[in-house]
């Protein structure tokens, strides 16, 4: 396996884009990968996309983003493991670089859920349509299932959860392609609207637009691209069950434990490690549980993390700098990738008043649905 | 839900038929091919008790479409005596009433109408017992 790094990363604003459609959304990320690295072709590339069918009417993005970058012809397809798609994009983009196959491979996460598609049945596609859906739940709804067990077992609190969208729009506020970049108080989080108890609307990531990419290439090959690339030093991909009831704990995820184990394994290190970390908490309770999955916390003891401070920037293990999915915006394609950017940043030491200092290695873990499908990458600064 | 695929699921939906794996004992809702647990493929057909207890919960105030009419409902991961799980709504009760530990039965129970072809969707919801 050749070694491989990222050499360029460029993504749009996270918001609600009206006036961008996919495939602009599309150029502009991947544009300014290619440029951030000088490099004027590509390989090969994959487009993350949790429902472009659903969300937009459109489906077979490879070849259309591929033509409306000015290069058709190069191989490119779309990989879809629902808002695990980015992060599975980069790691099929990592293996393509590691396995010789393709030199220079562009991996992007788009999505657009802002064009009048009724979101929350698109995203429930994500959950057990058989067996969960058609009784009424919805995706809120299943992370709420998840926090009431999580409190019932461990004790978890409300103000505790609410401390971790309080904590990630702290981080958020420093991020200019943050679609929320605005701090909030723990009585604002805890007053907001309810929309599945005990989760209320500042519990929860919005609805966005946006898209990111990441240009990868061999180690050996870097310097032509850039004096500071980013090696992916472990990548790890797992599954669980969709159904929630089928899960023996329904407060662990055992995916993200297991694509933890998987990428720490081939890097080498382990949670102690790790500098700096993107975790995806599309619900606040995500970010809890997964901080315990991934061992930066001991397995019910992560309700308190983001209230003690030892989450956040200056913390022992600052987890979102970015904002998160809460603050940054959680346009469900593109957030694996964007993850990925943020800790690039954060180990070439450009992520500017979040910067966390002396990073070295730096960890992103997205994942599909309510758990079923996790997706960790580790990265080390050269 | 087109209706082919809505006949395909009356059996656990209207008769609570399960799966037991013969090599260790593995319920599963609905019945599966393959054990989950240990991937053996000697599965007998069993009927679940119409009974159990709430694992987790939640109440919906934010439904999808067809629900819109029944929020705030209670939701729920009910497990039956046989170690069977099964998502349903939480109905006949005060829905922030519904918490782990809850004793309910499952009642055979209208789930939701298919808006163009018309047909009514069966199951199961839980009550709580008195």
């Amino acid at each position: 396996m050749r070694e491989v790094a990222i050499v360029g990363a460029g993504m749009t604003r996270f918001g609600e884009l009206w006036n961008q459609s996919l495939r602009q959304m599309f150029v502009e990320a991947a544009a300014g990968a290619l440029n951030d690295a000088g490099a004027d072709r590509v390989d090969s590339m994959y487009v993350g996309c949790m429902s472009g069918g659903q969300f937009t009417g459109q489906e077979h993005l490879g070849p259309l983003m591929a033509d409306q970058f000015g290069m058709t012809g190069v191989a490119s397809v779309h990989v879809e493991s629902a808002c695990a798609s980015g992060g599975v994009a980069l790691r099929q983009a990592f293996i393509e670089v590691a396995a010789g196959v393709s030199d220079l491979v562009l991996a992007v996460g788009i999505e657009k859920m802002t064009d009048g598609a009724d979101v929350t049945n698109v995203l429930a596609t994500a959950a057990d349509q058989e067996l969960e859906v058609y009784y009424g739940v919805t995706f809120p709804g299943l992370y709420a299932m998840i926090a009431r067990a999580h409190m019932h077992t461990y004790g978890t609190t409300e103000e505790d959860l609410a401390w971790v969208s309080v904590k990630n729009h702290r981080h958020g506020a420093k991020n200019d392609k943050a679609q929320f970049p605005t701090e909030f108080t723990v009585e604002q989080v805890l007053s907001s609207s309810m929309v599945a108890e005990p989760l209320r609307l500042l519990h929860c990531s919005p609805v966005s637009d946006g898209a990111a990419a990441v240009l990868l290439c061999p180690l050996d090959q870097a310097k032509q691209y850039t004096d500071r690339p980013v090696k992916i030093v472990g990548s790890g991909l797992a599954t669980g069950s969709l159904a929630l009831a089928d899960r023996d704990d329904p407060a662990f995820l055992d995916s993200v434990q297991k694509s933890g184990e998987r990428a720490f394994k081939m890097a080498g290190v382990g949670p102690r490690d790790i500098q700096v970390a993107e975790v995806h908490d599309c619900f606040s309770i995500a970010e809890v549980c997964c901080i315990e999955a991934l061992g930066f916390v001991e397995r019910g003891k992560g309700g308190p993390a983001a209230k003690d401070g030892f989450t956040a920037i200056g913390g022992c293990i600052p987890v979102n700098t970015s904002g998160g999915l809460k603050a940054k915006g959680h346009p469900v394609g593109a957030t694996g990738v964007a993850q990925a950017i943020e800790i690039f940043r954060q180990l070439r030491g450009e992520a500017g008043a979040r910067q966390v200092e002396n990073a070295r290695l730096g960890l992103a873990q997205n994942m599909g649905g309510s758990g079923a499908s996790s997706v960790v990458h580790i990265f080390q600064g050269v | 839900m087109p209706s082919p695929r809505y006949t395909r699921e009356i059996p656990s939906r209207y008769r609570l038929e399960a799966g037991r794996c013969k090599g260790c004992g593995k319920v599963t809702y609905p019945a599966r091919t393959i054990c989950p647990s240990c991937r053996g493929e000697e599965i007998e057909k069993i009927n679940l008790s119409p009974r159990g207890k709430v694992v987790t919960s939640t109440v919906i105030h934010v439904p999808p479409d067809d629900f819109l009419m029944e929020a705030p409902y209670a939701m729920a991961v009910v497990e039956t005596p046989e170690g069977a799980r099964l998502m349903t709504q939480v109905v006949d009760c005060e829905p922030s009433t519904v918490l782990p530990g809850l004793e309910v039965s499952l009642e055979f129970r209208l789930i939701r109408k298919e808006g163009k072809s018309g047909i009514l969707c069966y199951g199961h919801k839980a009550v709580p017992v008195a």
